[in-house]
Parts: C-alpha cells; structure tokens; sequence
C-alpha cells in the first residue's frame, strides 16, 4: 500500500507512455516528465509569491494580499493577468535582441537545474554521473543571463545593478562548490541520486543524514547563507537594492519579461535548497525512521516548503549588507571556513567510530567558527547606533 | 510527479547505434560553435562578441557531452562559461567603452594577414595529415564514468592534483592578500 503510493506517480507515467506507439515511449516518458517539472514549480512559484507577501506582512505589521480568492490565495492568478496585459516597454537605447533574450535564458537555465534533483523515490527526470556538477554548470549560466539583462537596458543602475549581482555570485560560488565538496567526498559520488542513497538508513530513530556530523552541520549553514547570496536574496540582495540601483539589473524590464524576471529567481532559490536537501538533509528520505510510511516527495516538498519559509523569515529579519561587507564576509570568513571544513571531512572519515571523532571535529568547528567570526569582525567599532531624528 | 528512470540520459543517447541522429547532433552543435566563433571575431560591439564567444563555448560543451565525456562537458560550461566569458566581460568593461563600433571590422592589411592565416592552416593541416595519428583506426569509445576520473586523479595523478590544489589555493590567497591591502580605514 506505501509503496503503492509513493511511486504512485512514477506508476501513473510509465502507464500512459505504455499507451503511445513503441518507438515513441522514451521520448512521451520524458516529455511528461519535463511537463509536470514545470507544472508543479511554477505552481509552487504562484503559492510561494502568496507566502511570502503574507509573511513579510505579518512580520511587519499589516496583513499583506488578502482581497483576491479566500485569504488572498488567488493573488498570483490577478498578478498574472496584469502582467501579461501590461505594455512591455523596451528603452530607445537598450540592444533590443539581448534584451529579450536575457530573462528567456534566466528562466530557461533555472528550470533545468530541476532535472538532475531528486524529487522522491526514483523521481528524477535524469540521473546524471555528474549531476552535482551539472547542477553548478547550469547555475553559471543564469550569471550569464543577468550580465545581459543588466547590459543591453543601457542604463547604468540596471548595470551597476548586473555587476553587483555577477561579482557577488562569483565570490559565493566559492564556498558553495567547497562545503558541496564534503558531501562529494563522504558520499564519493557526483550522481544526486547516489548521494541520497547514501544518506539512508537509520541508526535508533535518527536518519543518517549528512547534517549530523560536525562537518556536515557546518558545511549545511555554509551552503545555505552561500545560496541566499547566490538566489540574490535579502539580506544578499544588493544587486536589486530598491533604495539604492532601482531594482538593479531588471530595472529596464516591464510586463510578462519582469514576471519572467521573478519567476527565474523564485526557481533558482527552489532548486538550490533542493540540491541543499539533497546534499546534506537526506533529499527525500523521511526525518524518522518511523514515518517511512509517508511518500518520498512529500518529505522532499516538505523539506523544501520549510527551507521556503526560512528565506522568507530571514528577508524579514535581517537588513541589507553593505558591497564591502558581502566581500569581506565571502572571503575572510565563508572561504576560509569551508576550506577548514573541508579537511574536517576528510578527518573525518579516516578517525574510527566513537566520542573522540565527534569531539575531535565538532572542537574544530566551533574553534575555527569562533576564530574566524572574531577575526572578521576585529576592528569593527560597535557601540550603540544614535538616531539624530527618529528619537 | 516526476519521472522514474528515463531512458534518455545524456550518456546513453552517445551509445547507441544510431548514429545518423548523432551525426545530425553533432553537424547541429558544430555548426553553433564554428558560427558562434566567427561572429565573435566578427561583431563590431565588443559585449555581443563575448556573449558570441559563449554561443561557441556551450556548443563545444554539447560537443563533448555528445562524445559521452560528461565531465569534460559540464567542467568545460562550469569554468568557460560561468568564469572565464565573465572575467572577459569585466575585462572589456573595466578596460573600455563602447569604443567605435562604426568603423569597419576588416582592417587595410587583411590581404597579408590572411594570407599567412591561410599558410598557418595548411601547414597545420598537411602535418595532421602526414602524422601516424591519422593513421591510426578508430578507438572504440571508451566507457568512462566518475569514478575512473576520480580513481585516476586520486591514485596515479595524486601528485599533479595537489601541486595544482596548492597553487590555486596559494593564488586565491594572494588575491585576497591584494584586495585587502587596499584600504587600510577601519570599517
């Protein structure tokens, strides 16, 4: 009955492609595939724009959309229609073919990131040998496709706006690779697929998740602030900093390209908490080994849905950092860490089993987190900020 | 919601005997990167020949996946086209404007310059075509997975890799170094 209904939909594709003509079956298993990827992001995409506007209302005191459908849920179905009835404007002086072609590649490059994740138990559209650097080749693309957009609009806020978010995706793509490069090492596999098999099985209750090692649990948080700052979210997100560039590098952009704009960057958020989940939260196993009943996507949805929110929460919380304290925080302190993490794994795995592992890595740590953290922040004068006017 | 195992991954398609759709492939991403090289040479807006440089870039990517040297492939679209075109496009950003895209790409000497261009080539050309390695038969394409790259690059080429880690971490270090050095105020 479980099983039944956790491959439920693997059962549901192979059973239409065997109702087309022989030759054609890989191809219509493929095409479904590829359709319900879309289908279901862009979906989630639609609730996540809802979610967030709710959340952030909350957390700043009001109520956020609540007019369109019940509690506001179906704001995202009038904010298309406007979108796609909006005149798109395009600047005199903007390269006209490059600037429409920069957010069809953004988009184009953040939904195939979705291939190589696995989405639950033999749910992977394909499982590629090197999927994790798959993952990375495409995701260099989408830095390609805002240099574009922020280039051909010709104006300078939307290349300013271009220029911070490429140099900023470029110093964290840095320690994003290196605390992946823990997992690589552990699990001694490139394939996602074969890294959340690595990840099963359960010691008590507990999973074996990459999370629960010292290197893991450091590598995880390095990997997480290294994704907001790669998705350009708050408080990463300089390049599109309202009160200084505008709306950085889609300034120049109006109508269905600037849904397009935001649905790229919902989907590369998506994506890389998914390969986030599959990298160091067990992809789509089950937190305890007594929930196993439940489907393999729901827990993956599930993971995702909670890594969501914690995005949306840290937007709310935290303020915008300054250009010069991204780039200290990328080099003196994410570099660093992770390449000390990165001998942590490899120590590791060659001490035997037992407390002397765990206090030997987790020691190394908390020592190198409090060295470095003390490090970056030295010389900096804090004392209590004084307001000329708001008092 | 998604698919099981599909029987069209990238490695698979190049093993299989048809070869005529594979022939059609590569004509396709041939052609991508040959016209993505010449019109890099070619456009007069320095940008559009960089973002040409990437057209010929990813299609030398495919190029390599279509030969089933997946790692190759992804690596070749990881550092090319995610680092290298963007420090090329900083490059021209940070060196120059828009410069004078009025004027002519052909310069007054393109009769000499592609006459030793034309030389260059066929001395190439005959000294392939004269080598034993155009002799040689077609090697039967090798299964190649990860795990022989990485058992190769751990064991016989551990060496190698480790002065290469050392060197890009000791440069990586030294930018850092330079970059810091630069503002001595507090912050």
């Amino acid at each position: 009955m479980g099983d039944t209904v956790d491959q439920f939909f693997v059962t549901l594709q192979q059973w239409i492609a065997s109702h087309t003509p022989v030759g054609l079956q890989p191809v219509i298993s493929t095409v479904l595939a590829v359709i319900a990827i879309l289908g279901v992001f862009a979906l989630l995409f639609a609730m996540t724009t809802v979610l967030e506007r709710k959340g952030l209302g909350r957390i700043q005191n009001r109520y956020g959309p609540n007019r369109v459908g019940p509690w506001g849920f179906l704001q995202p179905i009038a904010d298309g229609i406007k979108s796609l009835t909006k005149e798109d404007l395009v600047p005199r002086g903007a390269d006209k073919t490059v600037h429409l072609l920069a957010p069809i590649l953004l988009v184009l490059a953040a939904f195939t990131l979705f291939a190589v994740l696995p989405l639950g138990r033999n749910m992977v559209l394909v499982n590629l040998d090197a999927g994790v650097l798959f993952f990375f080749a495409v995701s260099s693309v989408m830095e390609v496709a805002i240099f574009m957009a922020g280039w051909s609009s010709g104006n300078k806020y939307s290349m300013l706006g271009a220029m911070r978010a490429v140099a900023q995706m470029i110093s964290y793509e840095v320690p994003l690779i290196l605390a992946s490069v823990t997992v690589i090492m552990a699990a001694s596999s490139l394939s996602t697929v074969g890294i959340v098999e690595r990840q099963a099985g359960y010691t008590g209750v507990l999973p074996h998740w990459f999370l629960f090692t010292p290197w893991g649990f450091a590598g995880f948080f390095l990997f997480m602030v290294s994704a907001t700052a790669e998705s350009n979210r708050s408080p990463f997100d300089l390049p599109e900093g309202e009160s200084e560039i505008i709306a950085g590098y889609f300034t120049e952009y109006s109508g269905f390209k600037f849904a397009l704009f935001f649905l790229g960057e919902y989907l590369g958020m998506f994506a890389i908490s998914g390969l986030g989940i599959t990298l160091f939260l067990g992809g789509w196993s089950a937190p305890f080994s007594f929930l196993t009943w439940i489907p393999s996507y729901f827990w993956f949805f599930a993971k995702l849905l909670v890594m969501i929110v914690m995005f949306i929460w840290i937007r709310g919380t935290l303020p915008r950092l300054r250009m010069d304290q991204l780039m200290n925080f990328a080099w003196k302190f994410m570099l660093p860490m992770a390449l000390i993490n990165l001998v942590n794994a490899g120590v590791w795995h060659f001490l035997p089993h037992g407390v002397l592992r765990w206090l030997l890595c987790g020691g190394l740590v908390a020592v190198s987190y409090v060295v470095l953290g003390r490090g970056l922040t030295q010389g900096w004068k804090l004392e209590k900020r004084i307001y000329r006017f708001a008092e | 919601m998604e698919a099981g195992e599909t029987d069209l991954s990238l490695c698979r398609v190049t093993r299989s005997d048809e070869e005529e759709g594979i022939s059609l492939l590569f004509t396709t991403f041939a052609i991508l990167t040959v016209v993505g090289a010449v019109a890099a040479m070619s456009l007069r807006q320095l940008v559009h020949s960089v973002l040409a440089l990437i057209v010929s870039f990813a299609g030398l990517a495919a190029v390599y996946l279509l030969l089933g040297a997946q790692f190759v492939g992804l690596a070749q679209v990881l550092v090319y086209v995610g680092a290298i075109a963007i420090l090329i496009v900083f490059a021209v950003l940070l060196t120059r404007g828009d410069g004078d895209t009025k004027r002519s790409i052909v310069v007054g000497s393109w009769r000499q310059s592609g006459a030793v261009a034309v030389v260059v080539f066929a001395v190439i050309a005959w000294a392939i075509y004269a080598s034993a390695a155009s002799q040689r038969a077609m090697p039967r394409q090798p299964e190649v997975s990860m795990r022989q790259i990485g058992d190769a690059l751990m064991v016989r080429f551990v060496l190698p890799l480790e002065v290469i880690g050392l060197l890009l971490t000791v440069a990586l270090l030294g930018a850092v170094t330079i970059a810091m050095q630069e503002k001595k105020e507090r912050r």
